[in-house]
């Protein structure tokens, strides 16, 4: 079946560049893509009219029956997740924020601390998700939380997915705060329970409603045919398409963050396993902001190890503390491949890839019992997963992407970590998930058919 | 605190999951609300799941002998955790072979458990012996 469509034209504001992408729908092909510095300061519709300029003089001008958008302009969808317990409703919530494409600061637990409420202040977030309690269970914390948020002087909107016989006087104290709360089910309506789904579309609907204005994408939005979404979710309706072909892992390495997302089940692959603690989604996505190759370089080098990064390029410590020196002062600055410089950003985009997924992947325990030993999982089991996809500038513009994304992989030394074994690595060369993730929205058949051909060979299905 | 929650689950690394059926079973039957983490379960994994629960007791079974050690510091943890003052119930095998049962409930009455139950008990009683504790009739 074909589209009645002709040409759709995707967008992708970020945060220094505004990228277009236009989309042939008869022929399910990619017509041409282009680029254009931008910033929110000066008028994303200055860097939109300039990419668009060049996408014209390379394709001409079209006359485009859809226009979509993504955005992670403004440093994103900035949320910050509050649960009672680490790993049930803190837990939950996060990956109920994570799924909305939100760009997760921070995750609490248990009552707010003063400082804690002084950390939230000062990070100045665009939304919090409130959780905490099962349904019928803990009613103080969820509470008490609701009103250390609500003092906090600074206007965000609060989705509640807590305890639902106390959600209502929670999003009640949160208004008397002057706060937007828009009340929700639960993220863990039963013990070990996930229900993301719900909380997952108010973050939408209040991004719709409330951040695009905030971020000055109000005129960028009137443009476009459907509502901007923010840029981590089209990634994530991309995967989750592509999950048609086979069960997937994906990293997308950034500046400031690194992404993983799954697509599998993940349940224990060998019967004998006993599942422990939360089942996760089969739809997942983690995001680490402690990991990137610019702005995170700092973090992301303490955690791997400069010796390590010296290692992994075969650079001297020294250099590598100088390259992260230049780095700093020009976030935007590039390498000739081959260089020492291009070697120590394999070697750190490779980092946030290994270590990202270790974080992401479930993990294997084994307990000594008088019947011998009996393994015991918590998270999920990526181990058989068909395919691994790259992207991400620092993966896609460098000389060896397989070799950045092999980092995913399993590992004897991780041997307890249930990382993708034997994927097919694929790399996002021409940059394209974000799009096709936008043009899933419209017609999924077609935005599947255009995945196939553009990233897929035969042999890989 | 919902009185009539109940966290049950099977510590440490056993797993003899049949009593922990009919042990849920029953207190479904008899009105609990059962969160019930199943076998292999950590103390870490009662209390966690008591305090999101607001649970008013916590469960234990204990069949393969290890009950002793398992048990072990679970009600100074409940206190850490600041669920301090919540009903601490044990059954099953608790310690191995055929000890003296009225050691082996000072063993565990000392560790702070409230009660503490004999395989061979009976259930009907041992339910409404644990209502009348929470206040449920
Ligand atoms: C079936 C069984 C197994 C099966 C379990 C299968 C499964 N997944 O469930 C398998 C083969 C795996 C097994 C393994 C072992 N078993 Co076994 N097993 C049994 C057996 C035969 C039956 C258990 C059962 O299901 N009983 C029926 C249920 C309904 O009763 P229950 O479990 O006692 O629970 C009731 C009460 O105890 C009480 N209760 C329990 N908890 C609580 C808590 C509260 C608060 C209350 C109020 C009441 C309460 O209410 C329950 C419901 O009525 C018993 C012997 C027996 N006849 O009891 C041995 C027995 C429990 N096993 C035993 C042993 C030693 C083992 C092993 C160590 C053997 C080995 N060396 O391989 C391993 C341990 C494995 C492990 N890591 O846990 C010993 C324990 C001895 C001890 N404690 O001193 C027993 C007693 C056999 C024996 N006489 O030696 N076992």
């Amino acid at each position: 079946m074909t589209s009645d469509m002709r040409y759709i034209l995707c967008a992708d504001f970020g945060s220094t560049y505004t990228k277009l992408t236009a989309i042939d729908m008869q022929a399910l092909k990619i017509l041409g893509t282009s680029a254009a510095y931008t910033t929110v300061q000066t008028n994303i519709l200055d860097g939109y009219a300039d990419a668009l300029a060049l996408l014209e003089k390379d394709i001409g001008t079209l006359d485009y029956d859809k226009r979509l958008a993504a955005s992670s302009a403004a440093g994103g969808l900035k949320m910050i997740a509050v649960g009672l317990v680490p790993r049930l409703t803190s837990n939950a919530a996060k990956l109920a924020a994570s799924s909305a494409g939100a760009k997760l600061i921070a995750t609490y637990s248990y009552d707010l601390s003063d400082a804690e409420v002084e950390e939230i202040f000062n990070h100045r977030p665009d939304m919090i998700l409130l959780s905490g309690g099962i349904d019928g269970g803990n009613k103080e914390v969820i509470l008490n939380n609701a009103e250390k948020i609500a003092r906090i002087e600074y206007n965000f909107p609060v989705v509640v997915a807590g305890n639902k016989a106390v959600a209502g006087e929670a999003g009640r104290m949160l208004e008397s705060g002057g706060k937007e709360a828009v009340i929700t089910e639960n993220v863990m309506p039963e013990l070990n329970k996930l229900n993301v789904e719900p909380a997952k579309a108010a973050i939408r609907e209040l991004f719709i409603r409330r951040i695009i204005d905030a971020k000055g994408l109000a005129e960028a939005n009137a443009m476009m045919s459907l509502e901007i979404i923010p840029t981590p979710l089209a990634v994530f309706n991309a995967c989750e398409a592509l999950s048609e072909f086979g069960t997937l892992t994906a990293v997308d390495v950034g500046g400031a963050t690194t992404d993983v997302y799954s697509m599998a089940d993940g349940l224990p692959e060998n019967a004998a396993v006993i599942e422990k603690g939360l089942r996760e989604p089969f739809a997942k996505r983690s995001i680490e902001g402690d990991l990137g190759v610019r702005y995170s370089m700092e973090s992301l080098i303490k955690e791997a190890g400069i010796d390590r990064i010296a290692i992994e390029s075969g650079a001297s410590p020294e250099a590598v503390t100088a390259h992260c020196k230049i780095c700093t002062q020009d976030t935007s600055a590039v390498f000739p491949s081959g260089s020492t410089a291009a070697k120590i950003d394999n070697a750190l985009a490779g980092e946030c890839v290994r270590i990202s997924m270790n974080r992401h992947a479930g993990r294997l325990e084994t307990v000594y019992t008088n019947m011998g030993e009996v393994q015991l999982q918590t998270g999920k089991d990526l181990t058989k997963t068909k395919y691994l996809f790259g992207t991400g500038g620092s993966v896609i513009n460098s000389s060896a992407p397989e070799t950045i994304m092999a980092k995913a992989l399993y590992s004897q030394v991780d041997y307890d970590i249930l990382k993708p074994e034997n994927p097919k690595i694929i790399i996002d060369k021409n940059n394209i998930l974000t799009a096709m993730g936008l043009l899933t929205r419209v017609d999924k058949q077609s935005a599947l058919s255009m995945m196939k051909k553009e990233l897929m060979s035969e042999e890989d299905m | 605190m919902q009185a009539s929650t109940v966290v049950l689950g099977v510590i440490g690394a056993d797993v003899h999951a049949v009593g922990n059926k009919i042990l849920d079973f029953a207190f479904t039957n008899a009105g609990f609300t059962v969160i019930n983490l199943g076998v292999m379960v950590s103390q870490e994994e009662f209390i966690e799941a008591a305090i999101e629960s607001d649970a008013a007791a916590i469960l234990v079974s204990s069949l393969y002998g290890h009950g002793d050690i398992d048990c072990r510091g679970l009600r100074e943890k409940c206190q850490e955790a600041g669920i301090g003052d919540i009903r601490l119930y044990v059954g099953g095998n608790l310690v191995v072979g055929k000890s003296d049962f009225v050691q082996v409930e000072k063993t565990f009455k000392n560790m702070g458990f409230d009660r503490v139950y004999p395989p061979s008990a009976d259930l009907n009683e041992e339910i409404a012996e644990i209502k009348s504790d929470l206040g449920i009739d």
